[in-house]
């Protein structure tokens, strides 16, 4: 796009785009240290990431000020309006996202003591991998403003969403088995809650980013499989 | 309860410009200055009881369509205006037409306040005294009071109509101008950047009284603040080169215009 006859007013709008971006690599990394802090039951990594997150916070609240201070300025109109009111609403979901990531890390110490099977860190660190790679995704189509991209990553969500109910059967199983699993595999239900949350915010960041593109709203709900609300709720009947 | 009333008038108003009915329309509009042409065949309707904007760059032609609306360019002699404008189905560039009826039916207001160099009162009783709107004192101050209170400047102004009118303030000054244009009953304001000469808080009051005119009268205003036409304006229309490039509901220009010169323009970037 052209640029504006106030060069100033460019840089101001490049400065929330190159802090979306940077927000959006810490809460990546966040989040994917705080799974591996999780299944390697690493405390050190853990701590990092909780004090990390004070990073992320400060960026949203720059992002928030600096997008105020320009609409005062400014008058934006139109595509540059969009764009910064986008880029408040980004800065806010990946401020969430960081919280999920440091909610994980948190929750290292809970469940340090208890042997994970093998088989259930690897269903965690398989939709840890899925909502990453939707995070990724999604800022890149931040950088690349490509539309068609956007909608793609909204469909996908409804993948995480059912590996997600399969993780809950699982934990669920093994509570059942021994109930001295309850406590760390209700932590980790909250866990792998809130990874699947993080694909939610995927997916607002690219309806936002297709909002900013094209001033209009991504068309059609959302896929969603929310089958997880009601596992236990068959087999409890019959 | 206040509350409700007004945002039942305020729904009344948004219905009665729903069914669209447009009070002027303008087909083929073309303008020459001697040989040089300022407007390309313009084709755009004015809605009625509706504020439509005018934009574009300076030499776009928006001052130019807003000055045939009520044949002000029959002033200048090497103007030529080619194309049809109606007013209610009328044709104001017909030979029968009276240009003094026409301009009392659309008034308008200049970018610069210019009131006569007569008491308060006078400027406003001016245009209904020679129009024979009033048979006689009494029925003249009512006329006076009315376009008053309509302009917003009556509780300002009460006390001293007899003082000239060159001695209010410009936002005063501008509102009586206001107040002179609507005593003679227009249907139609046009406005030239009616507020380019005044201070924020002058300017503020012309657009509060804009608003309310707009449930009696129809209006188009020329401005060249973007922020202005977006706040006093149900719809827009962008000018650039001689040629309406869009046409559009104020709130979808302002979000996510349909041309790119529009975008561009708005946006303050370069074309």
């Amino acid at each position: 796009m052209s640029t504006h006859i106030a060069s100033v007013y460019d840089e101001d709008l490049k400065y929330l785009t190159r802090r979306i971006s940077e927000m959006g690599g810490l809460a990546e990394q966040m989040v994917a240290e705080s799974v591996r802090a999780l299944v390697n039951s690493d405390l050190a990594l853990a701590q990092k990431v909780i004090s990390d997150d004070v990073i992320l916070d400060d960026a949203e609240r720059q992002i928030g000020e600096k997008a105020i201070i320009t609409i005062a300025r400014r008058q934006p109109m139109a595509a540059d309006l969009r764009e910064i009111m986008g880029s408040i609403r980004i800065a806010a979901d990946l401020e969430r996202v960081g919280d999920l990531g440091k909610n994980n890390a948190k929750r290292v110490i809970a469940v340090a003591n208890a042997s994970l099977p093998r088989q259930l860190s690897r269903g965690l660190e398989h939709l840890a991998e899925l909502a990453l790679v939707q995070l990724k995704e999604v800022l890149d189509v931040y950088a690349s403003r490509s539309v068609e991209k956007a909608n793609s990553i909204r469909e996908r969500d409804s993948e995480i969403d059912a590996i997600y109910t399969s993780l809950f059967r699982e934990l669920l199983t093994y509570m059942m088995e021994d109930p001295r699993n309850i406590t760390p595999c209700t932590h980790l239900l909250f866990c792998a809650k809130n990874i699947e949350r993080i694909g939610d915010h995927a997916t607002n960041i690219a309806e936002t980013i297709y909002y900013m593109a094209t001033g209009a709203q991504p068309v059609g709900d959302r896929p969603k499989d929310d089958s997880a609300n009601t596992v236990g709720a068959l087999e409890s009947s019959t | 309860m206040n509350m409700m009333s007004e945002a039942a008038v305020e729904k009344a108003l948004d219905k009665k410009m729903n069914d669209v009915s447009f009070k002027m329309i303008g087909k083929d509009v073309s303008v020459y200055y001697g040989a040089k042409r300022a407007l390309f065949d313009v084709n755009l309707n004015v809605r009625q009881n509706t504020v439509t904007a005018l934009i574009g760059p300076s030499g776009c032609g928006k001052s130019t369509f807003l000055r045939c609306l009520n044949r002000m360019n029959d002033t200048i002699d090497s103007c030529r205006v080619t194309g049809k404008i109606t007013l209610d189905d009328g044709d104001i560039y017909d030979p029968s037409i009276d240009v003094v009826e026409l301009r009392a039916r659309v008034g308008m207001v200049f970018q610069k306040p210019n009131p006569f160099p007569k008491s308060i009162y006078e400027n406003v009783a001016y245009g209904p005294r020679i129009h024979g709107l009033a048979r006689n004192k009494a029925e003249m101050d009512q006329i006076v009071e009315t376009s008053l209170q309509r302009a917003g400047l009556w509780n300002e102004a009460k006390d001293r109509l007899q003082e000239p009118g060159t001695g209010l303030s410009g936002g005063q000054q501008q509102r009586l101008c206001i107040a002179r244009a609507v005593a003679v009953s227009p249907e139609v304001i046009l406005m030239d950047e009616p507020c380019s000469a005044l201070d924020p808080i002058a300017t503020a009051k012309v657009e509060e009284l804009i608003h309310e005119l707009r449930a009696n009268f129809t209006i188009v205003i020329v401005t060249h603040s973007m922020q202005q036409a977006a706040r006093v304006s149900q719809r827009t229309a962008m000018f650039h080169l001689g040629n309406l490039v869009e046409e559009n509901d104020t709130d979808k220009m302002f979000t996510n215009p349909d041309d790119q010169r529009t975008q561009d323009y708005i946006m303050g970037r370069f074309g």
